[in-house]
């Protein structure tokens, strides 16, 4: 597997000298890249660093196996190259993407489009994928939808009430992310970072924490690793649990609905009980966390999180229950192994097409070295498989929070992490609550970020809502598109 | 799974709205720290420690004068709390902290060292909306977290219906606009149409940072610093975001529904 790969090889939260990347011709690349994924690797991350008149491409793969992430990048290039995408689908939005920021044509892409952007006009203003015929019609949705949810635009192409085809086009949330953060880091960058995705605070935050810390060449003390599995996985029971009451409440099965409404919010207090912020802002910084779980807090903690997994039990016992819900759930929204392998799902979306692919698991770092929690699976891809395996994770997340308050190190929760080492690639995953949060950066000469790009899991995953809704009812698109939750200003940045 | 054990769950579960503001508001969790004091007089000449330590550059230190704080620009990472020797800027763990003016967010003037709270809408608009508020929400470049905390108002802990106030899915059918997000390039077409598209009159509510001031990506230029540079704000509500019962505060003292600057005991637990 990863042996016979030309990639340099790194383990997650770690970081390799620019030079010692391998560099090859851009076809090159492409081809290599194409090898290691045929050999079961996957692709976290490829993106341009532009240099001189060119642009470098680099890769970052993951032999999820092997518990190997590896790097390789390509001489300066500009103009064309044949695509990755047409063998590789799960490479078509990062082709898209570096074709967009950096004008790297990929020859033989299917369908070339920019990702936030249209040439100086709105998102979503461009070219959509029509289908023809006397009965075909289309629905366009968006920027701006009915509940209090962020904007993205939605172009449907439908046959009746079947959909033949769904385009989702994003870009209104962008707020120059990446580009802000060339030279920095910079003194807002911390409280970006924690804004990337709003309901991924803690695991975004983890990200950069964790680049950063392995750019100066020293872990942060094991206590605040500790105390970042335990905030990484209040926010996934927070999350997890709102998400089976808004499946619930679109299906109109109330009591749930209002239920786990509740108990995600005693979750989101928790996190505040922590660190003063239901999302967790302020407690991560690079070299530790910023707030201790003292004796009293830590078994007020504890007390409380039994009580809310006692109530998040019951609540969704009625769930699983109600036929009426099971009903809605089983066969709406499939999306095959298959398809989900090709395409590159992450997070539970992967897991409940029946991939066991989890960073926690594949490549843990931090204090999920130490304590795990089994990976949780769900073959049959459809939106009750996706609420099966939020409700297993809620389980699991629960029972391991559980044993871990009990197992707290002593010691430091900060220590002052030294300069970025110059000329370095560092990359860290973090398996947030909606799949891979993959950070990685590249320093110069000084120090400085060169380049750095963020890959939140729904940007694997939005093509993931499209297939699911082929061959639906576009009433069906709701409780779809939640079962997914997929966020829109992680994918805009 | 039968009908009626769904109805026994429900009753099981009882009532769960908190009291508030009949009884007692929840307690803010007591690392939030709640609104900041600034007392700018206590600043000795050329102290100027806390500056530099905030992530949005929201203090300023003019010379001659004591610092000024814009709780518009407030991340509330308490990092000037912990940097200041001179104790002028405290934590004053109350949750109210919406204003009416931009400028009635920045502290350190003597007699401006708080928040000054926001007065009711008047006469007519206060006939109009007090007992009845529609509210279109749009985010406009939001990170999802303010949106969360203002879906966390529809919940059964705090039933914002139960004041007439409720989020409506058509700008034709609201009397108010909320606005999260520093109002991204992109959104602001969106945002400029949905406003528009409201029949008069009508106000308009900026909820957190990002909205009032672009918070954290203040200054990108794919951002338009918040919703002032689009349309014109009644409400601004301070925080990262701004907790749940900051929110329902600045509506209700909007509303003329809770008065008076007086901070109430709190003494139990947030239900959400």
């Amino acid at each position: 597997m990863s042996r016979s790969s030309s990639f340099a090889p790194l383990a997650n939260s770690t970081c390799i000298p620019w030079a010692e990347v391998p560099e090859w011709p851009l076809a090159e690349l492409v081809r290599e890249t194409s090898a290691d994924l045929e050999r079961g690797a996957r692709l976290c991350a490829w993106l341009g660093v532009p240099e001189g008149a060119g642009t470098r491409l680099v890769a970052v793969i993951a032999f999820d196996g092997d518990n190997t992430l590896a790097a390789a990048r390509s001489f300066p290039a500009a103009g064309a190259y044949a695509a990755l995408t047409p063998a590789h689908p799960q490479a078509h939005m990062f082709e898209r993407e570096v074709w967009e920021q950096y004008g790297l044509l990929p020859q033989g892409h299917p369908w070339l489009k920019p990702v936030r952007r249209s040439a100086g006009a709105y998102p979503a203003s461009g070219e959509f994928f029509r289908v023809e015929g006397r009965e075909v019609h289309e629905v366009a949705v968006g920027p701006v939808h009915a509940g209090i949810i962020e904007p993205g635009h939605f172009r449907f192409q439908c046959s009746g009430e079947e959909v033949l085809h769904l385009e989702i086009a994003l870009g209104y949330q962008h707020r120059g992310v990446e580009r802000g953060l060339a030279g920095g880091p910079h003194r807002a960058t911390m409280s970006q970072m924690e804004a990337v995705a709003g309901d991924t605070t803690i695991g975004h935050a983890t990200a950069y924490a964790s680049v950063m810390e392995a750019l100066a060449g020293e872990e942060a003390p094991l206590r605040a690793q500790w105390l970042r599995l335990v905030a990484l996985e209040l926010e996934r029971l927070a999350n997890h649990t709102g998400d089976l009451g808004a499946l619930a409440n679109d299906v109109a099965f109330l009591p749930a609905a209002s239920a786990c409404g509740r108990i995600r919010g005693d979750f989101l207090n928790l996190t505040a009980l922590l660190c003063g912020n239901r999302f967790g802002r302020g407690l991560v910084r690079p070299g530790g966390c910023r707030h201790d779980l003292e004796p009293g807090r830590l078994s007020q903690l504890a007390g409380r999180l039994g009580a809310a997994l006692v109530e998040v039990e019951q609540a969704a016992e009625w769930l699983w229950d109600a036929a009426s819900v099971r009903a809605r759930f089983e066969g709406a929204g499939t999306v095959s192994p298959s398809q989900a392998a090709e395409i590159g799902l992450v997070g539970p979306a992967a897991r409940a097409c029946g991939l066991v692919r989890d960073v926690r698991y594949d490549h843990p770092a931090g204090w999920h070295r130490l304590a795990q929690a089994p990976v949780a699976v769900w073959p049959s891809g459809d939106v009750f498989a996706r609420a099966r395996v939020r409700w297993l994770e809620i389980q699991r997340s629960g029972q391991l929070l559980r044993e871990q308050l009990g197992a707290a190190p002593d010691g430091d929760i900060r220590s002052d992490p030294g300069p970025n080492a110059p000329d370095r690639l560092a990359v860290a995953l973090v398996e947030g609550w909606r799949g891979e949060v993959c950070h990685v950066a590249l320093t110069d000469a000084a120090g400085r970020f060169r380049r750095y790009k963020i890959v939140d899991p729904s940007f694997h995953n939005w093509i993931g809502l499209a297939l699911a809704m082929r061959g639906q009812a576009v009433s069906d698109f709701p409780i779809c598109n939640k079962s997914f939750n997929l966020s829109y200003c992680g994918f805009d940045l | 799974m039968f009908v009626f054990d769904t109805i026994k769950h429900r009753l099981k579960r009882g009532c769960e709205t908190m009291a508030y503001p009949k009884g007692p508001p929840p307690p803010l969790p007591d690392r939030h720290g709640g609104a900041l004091r600034v007392d700018g007089a206590k600043c000795p000449v050329g102290c100027n420690e806390c500056v530099p330590v905030c992530p949005t550059q929201a203090i300023a230190h003019p010379a001659g004068r004591g610092i000024a704080l814009d709780l518009g620009r407030c991340l509330f990472c308490a990092a000037c709390v912990e940097a200041c020797p001179h104790g002028a800027i405290t934590q004053t763990g109350d949750h109210r902290m919406a204003a009416r003016r931009r400028e009635d967010l920045v502290l350190g003037e003597p007699g401006a060292e708080t928040v000054r709270l926001a007065a009711a809408l008047d006469g007519k608009l206060r006939r109009l909306f007090g007992r009845s508020l529609r509210l279109r929400v749009v985010s406009a470049g939001g990170c999802g977290a303010a949106e969360a905390d203002l879906n966390v108002l529809g919940t059964v802990g705090w039933d914002i219906g139960r004041f007439g106030i409720q989020f409506v899915a058509s700008p034709r059918h609201a009397d108010g606009l909320v606005i999260t997000g520093p109002v991204s390039q992109s959104m602001e077409l969106a945002l400029r149409k949905t406003w528009e598209a409201m029949p008069e009159p009508k106000i308009v509510i900026a909820v957190g940072a990002c909205a009032i001031s672009g918070g954290p990506f203040a200054g990108n230029p794919e951002v338009m610093n918040g919703a002032e540079a689009v349309v014109p704000v009644d409400l601004f509500i301070p925080g990262w975001p701004p907790h749940p019962l900051t929110i329902l505060d600045g509506l209700l003292r909007l509303l003329g529904r809770v008065e008076g600057t007086r901070f109430p005991a709190q003494d139990h637990e947030p239900r959400n």
